[in-house]
């Protein structure tokens, strides 16, 4: 029989990272339990990018929530595709254009696009309730919603060309982020304000890391909901929008007085 | 078949059989005769099939090198990294490669009679075009021998890339840069035998407040333990230059940077900027050994992901980098291969063929050049083409590799090279550390006198003591 695994005596430190630390050895290399744990925890990661975007099911839990939803997909007409073209994941498909024109929504001051991005894992996990979460601060803003839009194969700037069609004054993006390890469902949120075709990653505000393990749903939304008060008191979005939501505690009575809307 | 290359007027024409193929400029003969990769093919840059693929590398080994120092394929006028380039070119040391053509190159290169000391002294006369050009004509293990016998030697407080030894970055990178979760890491890897390249750190934050505490943190480690090594947070150079102005203990300075003027923009960064980075950390008078103060990072992709790739393909824009690191007397130069995407590098075959053509051009171009071994979890990659690809960079000599707690960078969400991994090259290849931190591995009894981690105990200094 060989000798067991060396395992390291430093295992009170893994509390202060996730981080694999303090892993042990089977001579140079990982103990058996640990090779198996890093190839299970990339299959997940893999399987969020690859696994299927439920659109039938989010657009269900949306509409169970009182929300009209449109459907489209962006120019990338698979994952392979979309995976080695981040351009066709940027710009709708012909008949998302369509859609769009014949769902007759125009001019909201806000609309919310789900979309699948890199882990279609997070959107179906997380999406619905965000959105629920997100509810409360626009029915108290008073702002108008349009109908939120459920977008497939889609990069994070579809957001624009959506936006710009459908005349919205923002569009808050819902996009599953590129997975790791430790996170393979971990949503995203791009606030644009006044979307257009060529919009650039500088003008837009990010929210990250959404998922139980990490950002809450009420923590995302109540940012969400600041980031969108202070984008339309400031006329913009992006490094000229800087995320001081954090000095407003979150508390219930600190989050009634939001910024005037 | 017959070769016919013509001049630039007439671009470039390749018979094969019944087909004439042409090209019609330089830089589009580079991108055809380049192996195939998604970046390239996303810039529209690619051939369209695997015969002219072929055909271009044909055309591409009747090119003389001379016609590729004298035909910048970015303008002079409007690129300082092209009059760097030109510039910088050491016509003495050309002399016995000027009359080669680049198939010639090829087979000079390999020569028994081409040893590391031609090598070295070759590699001020050899341009970024001129090894990107020669690699699209090697195969992988052209690209690993000529590799091996490039040496590459730098010192800051130890000393990295003698024969024999495989130096590696710990990178103990922490999702909110806790200082105590980043300690178990930098303990972690130390008792694994890592950290001779550098202690080097992602920071989540790149203020100035968050960047000077981990600076003060890995000095404080670094010399409570009389760790042989050297620290690095990987902000932006502006962020270190004002931390040094402030006092902070910043062993090197770190930048991005790529392989043309505007991409070097889009990255905030200039010669200039560069040059005033490495002046500040040189006036700290740090290192014990010696002065390379400055750690680079680049990658395939970067300059047509700014938009700023001039329809060069993305393999020769990334040996201009190298032109640009190499002038700046580097400790380090990282090329984070798998990093950028598969848009970029689609799968483990492409990531490999990259991350060996990466180290062959730097190190041709005396370059100090590691690599950093990866794949995201969008790309069609995963543990063994890390595996595959370490093990064919060691064998090549190559200068660094990363080491990622159990190769799983928690903070940038990707998968690199681990402590473990690094004790399987060395148990395979028999490569050594840098000596000086070899030796202190020995002092602080974590490695024996054959290298190999020792019996470790609960009550071992490097546990107690912090």
């Amino acid at each position: 029989m060989g000798e067991p695994p060396a395992r390291d005596p430093w295992t009170q430190l893994t509390g202060l990272t996730a981080a694999r630390i303090a892993l042990g050895r089977a001579g140079p290399a990982l103990p058996t339990r640990e090779v198996l744990a890093l190839a299970l925890a990339h299959a997940q990661a893999r399987d969020a990018v690859h696994a299927p975007f439920d659109a039938d099911a989010v657009a269900r839990g949306l509409e169970a929530l009182g929300h009209a939803t449109v459907q489209v997909a962006s120019a990338a007409p698979d994952r392979a595709t979309y995976l080695r073209r981040p351009d066709l994941g940027r710009r709708l498909s012909g008949a998302g254009r369509e859609t769009l024109e014949r769902s007759g929504a125009r001019g909201s001051e806000l609309v919310l696009v789900v979309a699948d991005g890199l882990s279609s894992a997070a959107a179906n996990a997380h999406a619905v309730p965000l959105v629920a979460a997100l509810a409360p601060y626009v029915d108290r803003a008073g702002w108008s919603l349009g109908p939120v839009v459920i977008a497939t194969q889609a990069r994070v700037a579809l957001g624009d060309e959506i936006g710009e069609r459908l005349g919205a004054g923002m569009v808050a993006l819902l996009v599953g982020e590129r997975p790791g390890l430790s996170s393979p469902d971990s949503l995203g949120i791009y606030l644009t304000h006044a979307p257009h075709v060529g919009r650039t990653d500088a003008e837009r505000n990010c929210i990250s890391n959404i998922r139980p393990e990490g950002l809450s749903y009420e923590e995302a939304a109540f940012k969400l909901a600041w980031h969108i008060a202070e984008a339309r008191r400031l006329g913009l979005t992006g490094v000229g929008l800087k995320d001081e939501s954090d000095l407003v505690s979150l508390t219930l009575e600190s989050r009634v007085p939001l910024p005037p809307a | 078949m017959i070769p016919a290359c013509t001049g630039r007027a007439m671009g470039y024409r390749q018979v094969v059989g019944t087909t004439t193929w042409t090209f019609p400029d330089l830089k589009d003969l580079l991108a055809k005769a380049s192996p195939l990769r998604s970046g390239d093919a996303l810039a529209g840059l690619a051939a369209s099939c695997a015969q002219e693929n072929v055909a271009a590398k044909l055309a591409l080994a009747e090119v003389p090198l001379k016609t590729l120092l004298d035909q910048p394929l970015i303008p002079y006028e409007t690129d300082e990294v092209t009059r760097l380039i030109c510039d910088s070119h050491d016509a003495q040391a050309f002399g016995p490669i000027g009359g080669l053509t680049v198939g010639a190159f090829r087979d000079f290169l390999l020569s028994e009679t081409t040893t590391p000391a031609v090598l070295a002294r070759l590699a001020p006369a050899i341009t970024p075009e001129m090894a990107a050009a020669v690699s699209k004509l090697m195969r992988n293990q052209d690209l690993i021998l000529v590799a091996s016998n490039c040496r590459v030697t730098t010192r800051f407080r130890n000393t990295i890339g003698l024969a024999g030894t495989l130096a590696v970055r710990l990178q103990p990178n922490h999702p909110t840069d806790d200082p105590a979760g980043i300690t178990a890491s930098v303990l972690d890897g130390l008792m694994y035998g890592c950290g001779d390249a550098v202690i080097g750190i992602n920071p989540a934050s790149d203020s100035l407040a968050a960047t000077g505490e981990l600076l003060r943190l890995l000095d404080g480690l670094i010399g409570r333990f009389e760790i042989p090594t050297q620290a690095c947070v990987l902000a932006h150079v502006t962020t270190s230059l004002e931390l040094i102005e402030r006092g902070a203990p910043v062993d090197l300075v770190f930048q991005s940077v790529a392989g043309t003027q505007a991409a070097n923009a889009s990255f905030g960064v200039n010669l200039a900027l560069l040059k005033e980075g490495r002046e500040a950390a040189l006036s700290l008078k740090r290192g014990t050994v010696g002065d390379n103060v400055m750690y680079f990072e680049t990658g395939q992709g970067s300059a047509l992901s700014a938009g700023a790739h001039h329809g060069v393909d993305q393999q020769t824009l990334e040996a201009r980098a190298y032109a640009v690191a190499r002038a700046f007397d580097p400790l380090l130069v990282n090329t984070v291969v798998g990093f950028i995407g598969p848009e970029y590098l689609y799968d483990g075959k492409q990531i490999i063929r990259a991350g060996l053509e990466d180290h062959f051009c730097g190190k041709l171009m005396g370059a100090p050049l590691g690599c950093d071994v990866c794949y995201t979890n969008h790309a069609q990659a995963d543990q063994d083409d890390i595996d595959t690809l370490l093990t064919l960079l060691a064998t090549a000599g190559v200068t660094f590799v990363m080491g990622v707690p159990g190769g799983d960078d928690v903070m940038l969400n990707y998968q690199s090279t681990s402590f473990h991994d690094a004790l399987y090259i060395r148990e395979l290849l028999g490569l050594g550390r840098a000596p000086e931190f070899e030796a202190w591995l020995e002092g602080m009894k974590i490695t024996g006198g054959d290298g190999r981690l020792l019996p470790r105990t609960p009550t071992h200094r490097l546990l107690m003591g912090v």
